[in-house]
């Protein structure tokens, strides 16, 4: 299934949003579950790429690190306030 | 703090840190502290009452970078920010040093300047990764310092799961024995990798160090994921007059030289000097030994390790040869084809926080060399087996697999 840069940055705009707080994910763990999702035909490894550089700077998902780099939404940083 | 309100140091155990004859961090911090830099104040207070308590005060990480990468800074909160406010926030930003590290000193004021605007002023020159560090600032003064440092042509470096900064020896800017120019290949390297470089898309961390010879100067045979580390395939330039008054001069040749080659493949006659070049292992003994006489060849390259890493989880690792010579010259294709491959295998089959090294070892050289496309050579081979039982697949009919399985097992 063929597929645009945009919709796969609005597919793992969404994995992102729903394990928010749950589970941390990485850029390979989007990547392979996009093409998991449309096939290897339709959505490769640069379209993913893009999607989240799409996603980044568009401030839609932020980098995150705890011991490793992870891509979340926005959001408060929990240990600026000590907690 | 350095005062002592007349009831002695504030600061006991940090001044132990200033005994000796090497220069202290903790002497220059008081300096900053003493002008009246607060930060710098309590940052020693913070780190002094760690030592006592033998707790770390800071938590690491977080969601602070500039906007559209997702490295180069790293978030730094303290734990007791009520009592420390002035260093809540004290985050490091690692900035990509100039290849080779040359500077001019006016460039050199130009990052004090910005830092002491945007930051503490405190700065690591530099950090392990060879990074210019930046050390403490507040997440409102990233994008101001970002945009400084831009305009001084300077960039941020790597951290987190990304290619980290890319770094060379001096090479053939000052050394004479550089076999390849260190210098063009980092800042190419460094170039081309911009994306892996700022936005980590890896399961762990990638570093790329060039050594121009076997000297090895930025020890990227235990620093880098990929050592890119000059040598020769041909001999070693010999001249014989220089030779022999370096033995006129007291050098002992048998025993200094010929003595302590690794594979004792050089012989001392007492007036010329002999190499079985196809013994020598390239270890830049005699070379160093005697600079004037002994250089490497002329047809230079490099050999390409892979995997090295710091004690983790398993323990330190030397990187280990992958390709045994290559030549290097622009545009590098050859290496960075190298890069891509093992990155595309690595972040199918990594496991987070596994460096190239480990995955290496956990799927076994073979299944590694057929994945990045690199033919088994016999280099490659650090050390002959000592397991003498060998599986020879061509040998092993199915026939005899059934036979085995219908024979009674022997009893010894
Ligand atoms: S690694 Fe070799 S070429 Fe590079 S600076 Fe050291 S001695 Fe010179
Ligand atoms: S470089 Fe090392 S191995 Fe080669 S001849 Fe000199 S001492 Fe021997």
């Amino acid at each position: 299934m063929a597929v645009t840069t945009e919709q796969i940055a609005d597919a793992m705009y969404e994995m992102v949003k729903e394990v928010q707080g749950k589970k941390k994910l990485k850029a390979m763990d989007l990547t392979h579950a996009m093409i998991d999702r449309y096939g290897a035909e339709g959505c490769d490894k640069k379209m993913c790429k893009a999607a989240i550089r799409d996603l980044i700077d568009n401030d839609r998902c932020v980098y995150t690190y705890f011991g490793g780099s992870y891509i979340e939404l926005p959001h408060e940083e929990g240990a600026a306030s000590g907690g | 703090m350095s005062e002592t309100n007349g009831k002695g140091s504030a600061t006991p155990l940090l001044d132990e840190l200033e005994k000796g004859d090497w220069p202290s961090f903790v002497t220059q911090i008081k300096e900053m502290a003493a002008d009246g830099n607060e930060q710098c104040q309590q940052l020693l207070e913070l780190l002094e009452r760690s030592y006592r308590e033998k707790i770390g005060h800071w938590k690491h990480g977080g969601i602070v970078g500039v906007h559209g990468y997702g490295g180069g800074v790293i978030g730094r909160y303290n734990d007791l920010p009520e009592e420390f406010p002035a260093i809540a926030h004290f985050h490091t930003l690692r900035v990509n040093m100039p290849t080779g590290w040359f500077y001019t000193s006016e460039v050199l004021r130009k990052i004090c300047d910005i830092w002491d605007e945007h930051g503490s002023g405190l700065t690591n020159m530099h950090g392990s990764t060879g990074d210019i560090i930046l050390l403490g600032t507040t997440t409102d003064e990233l994008e101001p310092t970002f945009q400084a440092l831009s305009e001084a042509d300077f960039d941020l470096g790597g951290s987190g799961s990304d290619v980290r900064t890319p770094s060379a020896c001096v090479g053939p800017a000052r050394c004479e024995w550089a076999c390849y120019d260190t210098l063009d290949l980092c800042n190419d390297l460094t170039q081309t990798f911009q994306d892996e470089l700022h936005r980590p898309a890896f399961p762990y961390k990638f570093k790329f160090k060039c050594s121009g010879c076997p000297n090895d100067c930025v020890a990227s045979i235990a620093r880098s994921d990929m050592s890119i580390i000059g040598t020769w395939r041909d001999d070693i330039r010999i001249d014989q007059d220089e030779v022999r008054a370096y033995a006129e001069g007291g050098m002992n040749i048998e025993r200094d030289i010929c003595g302590n080659c690794p594979t004792k493949c050089m012989a001392w006659d007492g007036n010329e000097l002999e190499i079985d070049n196809s013994n020598c292992v390239k270890c830049m003994h005699c070379i160093n030994a005697m600079p004037k006489a002994l250089r490497p060849g002329v047809d230079t390259g490099a050999t390409i390790l892979l995997g090295a890493k710091a004690p983790i989880v398993q323990g330190a690792q030397l990187s280990s040869v992958l390709i045994p010579f290559i030549k290097l010259e622009p545009p590098y294709q050859e290496i960075k084809d190298l890069a891509e491959r093992i990155w595309d295998f690595w972040g199918e089959h990594g496991k987070n926080r596994e460096r190239v090294g480990e995955l290496m070892q956990r799927v076994g050289l073979g299944n590694f060399l057929e994945a990045i496309e690199v033919e088994p050579l016999p280099e490659m081979i650090a050390a002959p087996r000592d397991n003498p039982y060998v599986f020879y697949e061509e040998y092993y009919e199915e026939e005899d697999e059934e036979a085995e399985e219908e024979e009674p097992a022997a009893v010894p």
